[in-house]
């Protein structure tokens, strides 16, 4: 935590520069990692405001040599000359970006992958699940005969064939990744086959396993190996009756009766699908409420709309300590223990049982041992700058690791992000994403959404900085768009500072809310103030003006500067 | 936040004027002369059309405030919001009658407002009373699920259900459960007939006295056309305004003419088909003139014959639950309708295909006054397997039952009358003849399996003898 500069005094905030030429643009949801973010890091994110943009712009001219590099653990000599410019392992969302950016700022460029290109999000995450809950969404408007017979409309039953639900899903994948890898080939990334080691500084092998191994040397590496579900103790997982969100999107069957276990992003989402589609749900929660990590006001609200009248009960402060997956007659058998006291509670027995109780970094194998890195719960170790920080604590030169397996920020757009800016680095422009300023949203019906700080942790920092902080808060209901939708159940929220107009988070819940929250991610990327941007202009009648409502609602004292933070870009 | 203000307040010397006033009853009545102070209670509000009951989010005073008017005093969770209540009048926030984060039915007191401070202690014991009988106020224990009068439904029959994995443990579905706080039904009550014998939503419907809803997302890659004609769409078409034709009046259906209008309509869910049968009657008539003076009824016959007929045809006595399966069910019981004052139900002759003739007249005797008297129990009238509905003693020669949902076939008998026949080798003679009509579930019982069934019941008929062993 250095730098004792408030951010608003320094003339210029860390600006968001991705210019990707890929008209790709990739949904995230993984904000799944609850059970591992450390406070430490979170304060990470907090103080990632206070660090400022270098402005020695030498890019254009490229690469710093820096051969010189003296880590020289296991004996290996770093080479003089290399094979490419940047190895990327791993082409998820983050190594996509990641390359994409590389390219257009001319360097050489591979791409190691040993699974299928596109990662999780892609093949077994926000892609596939975005098919379902386009089919849910429909589903439960059609189902909703009240609201139906509020816009006039008579619809006799709503039904659905399954298989071709699951078709839907899977298509859009195979849609997205072939796009996806299209896209790499047509700029001349080389796409490697196969799973990647690093064998030494600026050294990687990559082939199939049981398969002889090629080595490539590249100047700059990227670790953007991504994540998988991950799994507790106890739980034994038989891709049928037990699943993860891995087998859930595969759709193969519909239980009457599932258990989610966890009530983060991916529980509530696939709890929409499944209630959608005629399942009753249970959800198991650790913590004391549903929806942690929610702001708490927009929990309570989205509680209200998306648990309590849906075919849904919960179990909140239990551990599921076993479960057993179906067979010999019984059902899933779910044993509960209190979280706290770790007493046995209760059992639950249900069809089927999803575990979702967040993503486990996926760096087993990486060859980290080779260059004196530890992972921390099989995190890799980074810095703000996303450089790789070795079991001394020092830099690992060259080495870089972006998305998920560094923990930072567990969504599909933060990793790409981070890719970005790493490669705005190896181009000679230092760079240092403003996690803040990062969106997140839950594409649930309605849709939640958010950037940057919730109300009890701007209530924290306020107090620990010495500073006000205000709320403006306006309803969908007061939005002639949504009310001609009939969706008037949702809540915006603008959490800014009085004294100067500072944007410190945005949350809404409903229609669009995914969509929506853009607006807000900008302006905190850009510094836009509260004053500044209620002047924008919003089109007559659209969902947006419901943060225009918000930002005119908001009381900033007269006498805060009035001038824009914002300067022109140079790109 | 929107705010709200509590209206209704009265002095606690009227305290009869309250439905709610009830819970002051044990000893209001001694102290209504003395009690002059003005203590006002205040209750929970109906924050909305549909809110039954509010949860305390939190007190925005606590005791021994003075509160003033228009201000504030506590957060109340309904349904749909939170809302800020405030106080119509100006006083001393007394006693604390529901907590934070507990639960109080619109119009339960929540707190008690003192005018002056001499009345706090006063106010303290009232709550102290109040809270006392508090736990039966917030949970007002229902009465037994009473089922609606003419349930034709046949009980949900034991599908081989296995039990739940862990024994003696209430396995309800999540719906179920919501379900049955909903409509105030006790869920350890309730047997499951759902997979290992959980509780499902239709459980508690039934038991609740409610009719199902279709399931209307049925997994079904091309919907059957039947079921398009689901009970939802029909009463939308009923809605539709008829001619108004002047000096008719309106009125409105009982409870038990309720329940059989919405039976009748969800009956049009199910796929029915009809298959008649001439059965000659000289034998029976013959046996019957026999039996009468021991007290055998014609129903109790007809009732015999149609079980004898069904346990050689196991599948016109099942049931489709739910469109993908058959119900065999393990006991025959035969549902007769009666016409009652205004009104129709169906008293059931359970295992009728194992008690003798006699038995099962004394049973029906009973059975009968029973529903004049209103006293039939639940499973005297909606254990039915099958149905006999006969119209012969009004001289009705042939009709056309409805099928009530739950069940497999329904028999509907006309008039026995003389008719001329012909046999095979054109001689003519006159026998009694009687028409029996049956209705049925096309989607398990198909035309040869009734008409299969309509033989060995004419068999039975024309042979009377097997009736009495």
């Amino acid at each position: 935590m250095q730098a004792s500069v408030s951010p608003l005094s320094t003339p210029l905030p860390p600006h968001f520069i991705a210019r990707s030429n890929s008209n790709l643009r990739l949904c995230g949801l993984r904000r799944e990692a609850f059970g591992f973010r450390s406070v430490s890091q979170f304060q990470n994110r907090g103080s990632r405001w206070t660090s400022v943009v270098s402005r020695n712009s030498r890019w254009g001219k490229q690469l710093v040599f820096s051969a010189s590099a003296t880590v020289a653990d296991n004996g290996s000599v770093p080479p003089t000359s290399f094979d490419y410019d940047l190895v990327i392992i791993g082409a998820g969302v983050g190594g996509h970006g990641a390359a994409l950016h590389a390219v257009e700022r001319g360097l050489k460029t591979a791409i190691i992958e040993g699974d299928v290109m596109g990662g999780t999000c892609v093949n077994r995450g926000c892609v596939p699940s975005k098919a379902l809950l386009a089919v849910s969404g429909r589903m439960r408007e059609l189902q909703d005969e009240h609201h139906m017979k509020a816009l006039g409309l008579q619809i006799a039953a709503a039904a659905y064939d399954r298989q071709a639900v699951a078709d839907h899903a899977n298509n859009l994948a195979s849609k997205i990744r072939g796009n996806l890898t299209n896209s790499l080939k047509a700029l001349g990334v080389d796409i490697l086959t196969g799973f990647g080691t690093i064998v030494g500084p600026q050294k990687v092998k990559y082939g199939k396993v049981g398969l002889s191994d090629n080595v490539v040397t590249a100047k700059d590496i990227i670790i953007a190996t991504g994540s998988v579900p991950f799994v507790p103790k106890g739980i034994e997982v038989d891709g049928k009756t037990v699943i993860t969100s891995d087998h859930a999107l595969k759709l193969e069957f519909v239980p009457d009766w599932i258990a989610i276990v966890g009530s983060g992003y991916i529980g509530l989402e696939f709890s929409d699908v499944y209630t959608a589609l005629g399942s009753e749900v249970t959800f198991i929660e650790a913590l004391d409420q549903l929806m942690p990590g929610f702001d708490p006001e927009i929990g309570k609200l989205a509680q209200r709309v998306l648990i309590n009248p849906r075919k849904i009960d919960y179990h909140t402060g239990v551990f599921a300590s076993k479960i057993t997956p179906a067979k010999d007659g019984k059902p899933v058998i779910i044993e509960l223990i209190d979280a706290k006291t770790r007493e046995p509670k209760d059992t639950v027995e249900v069809d089927a049982a999803l575990i979702a109780t967040g993503r486990a970094p996926f760096t087993k194998g990486l060859g980290l041992e080779n260059i004196n890195v530890e992972t921390q719960r099989g995190f890799v170790p980074v810095d703000e700058r996303m450089r790789v920080i070795d079991a001394d604590g020092k830099l690992v030169p060259h080495l870089y690791c972006i998305g998920d397996a560094n923990g930072k920020l567990m969504l599909a757009h933060a990793a790409s992000a981070q890719g970005i800016s790493v490669v705005e680095q190896l181009t000679g422009k230092d760079h240092v994403l403003n996690h803040l300023s990062i969106p997140a949203a839950c594409f649930t019906h309605p849709e939640i959404s958010m950037v940057g700080l919730t109300e009890p942790q701007a209530r924290e920092k306020a107090e620990r900085e010495g500073f006000e902080i205000s709320i403006a808060k306006t309803s969908f209901k007061a939005n002639t768009k949504a009310l001609a939708e009939n969706e008037g159940e949702g809540l915006a929220k603008l959490i800014y500072r009085p004294d100067n107009g500072e944007i410190l988070g945005v949350h809404i819940f409903g229609m669009h809310a995914a969509d929506l929250i853009h607006e807000a991610s900008n302006a905190i990327a850009l510094g836009t103030r509260v004053q500044d941007i209620k002047f924008a202009v919003h089109a007559h009648p659209t969902l947006s003006e419901v943060l225009d409502e918000l930002y005119k609602l908001a009381k900033v004292n007269p006498h805060a500067t009035t001038k824009p933070l914002s300067e022109p870009v140079a790109v | 936040m929107a705010s709200l203000s509590f209206s209704s307040s009265v002095s606690s010397s009227t305290p009869f004027l309250r439905p709610s006033a009830f819970f002051l009853k044990p000893r209001s009545v001694s102290r209504l002369p003395l009690v002059r102070a003005k203590i006002r209670e205040i209750f929970m509000p109906a924050l909305s059309s549909t809110m039954t009951e509010g949860k305390i989010v939190s007190w925005v005073k606590s005791e021994g405030d003075v509160l003033s008017k228009g201000e504030p005093v506590v957060v109340v969770e309904s349904d749909k919001a939170d809302m800020d209540v405030e106080t119509f009048y100006d006083g001393i926030l007394a006693a604390i009658v529901v907590n934070d984060g507990e639960t109080a039915p619109v119009g339960a007191p929540i707190g008690l407002l003192a005018e002056t401070e001499d009345e706090i202690a006063e106010a303290k014991a009232k709550a102290a009373a109040q809270s006392s009988s508090a736990p039966s106020a917030a949970a007002p224990k229902v009465e037994e699920s009473a089922p609606v009068a003419t349930k034709v439904e046949a009980p949900a029959p034991a599908v081989a259900a296995a039990a739940p994995a862990t024994p003696g443990k209430v396995v309800a579905t999540p719906f179920a459960k919501k379900l049955a706080k909903q409509h105030k039904v006790d869920i350890n009550k309730l047997v499951g007939t759902g997979p290992f014998g959980r509780i499902t939503p239709e459980d508690v419907e039934k038991a609740a006295g409610i009719t199902p809803a279709p399931k209307a997302n049925v997994v079904a890659p091309a919907a059957p056309a039947a079921s398009a004609a689901t009970s939802a769409a029909s009463p939308a078409k009923a809605a539709t305004s008829f001619p108004e034709i002047p000096g008719s009046n309106v009125v409105p259906f009982t409870t038990m003419q309720s329940a059989v209008s919405k039976n009748m309509v969800e009956s049009l869910s199910v796929p029915t088909f009809r298959v008649g049968y001439p059965v000659s009657t000289d034998a029976l008539d013959a046996l019957y003139e026999k039996v009468k003076p021991k007290g055998v009824t014609m129903t109790a016959l007809l009732a015999k014959a149609a079980a004898m007929a069904l346990v050689q045809h196991p599948v016109v006595n099942a049931t489709c639950k739910d469109g993908k399966s058959f119900t065999y069910n393990s006991s025959i019981n035969i549902a007769v309708a009666v016409a009652i004052n205004g009104g129709l139900i169906t008293p059931v002759l359970q295992d009728a295909d194992k008690l003798d003739l006699y038995l099962l007249s004394q049973k029906w005797k009973e059975l009968v006054e029973k529903a004049r008297a209103k006293q039939l129990q639940p499973q005297e009238y909606n254990s039915g397997t099958f149905t006999l509905s006969n119209l012969g003693m009004f001289g009705v020669d042939r009709f056309d039952a409805i099928l009530p949902p739950g069940q497999g076939a329904i028999m509907a008998v006309g008039a026995s009358k003389p008719t001329v026949v012909a046999d095979k080798d054109g001689f003519f003679s006159v026998k009694n003849k009687m028409l029996v009509n049956v209705t049925a579930d096309h989607r398990i019982i198909y035309g040869a399996d009734l008409a299969a069934f309509l033989q060995t019941f004419s068999k039975i008929i024309e042979n009377p003898e097997s009736l009495t062993m």
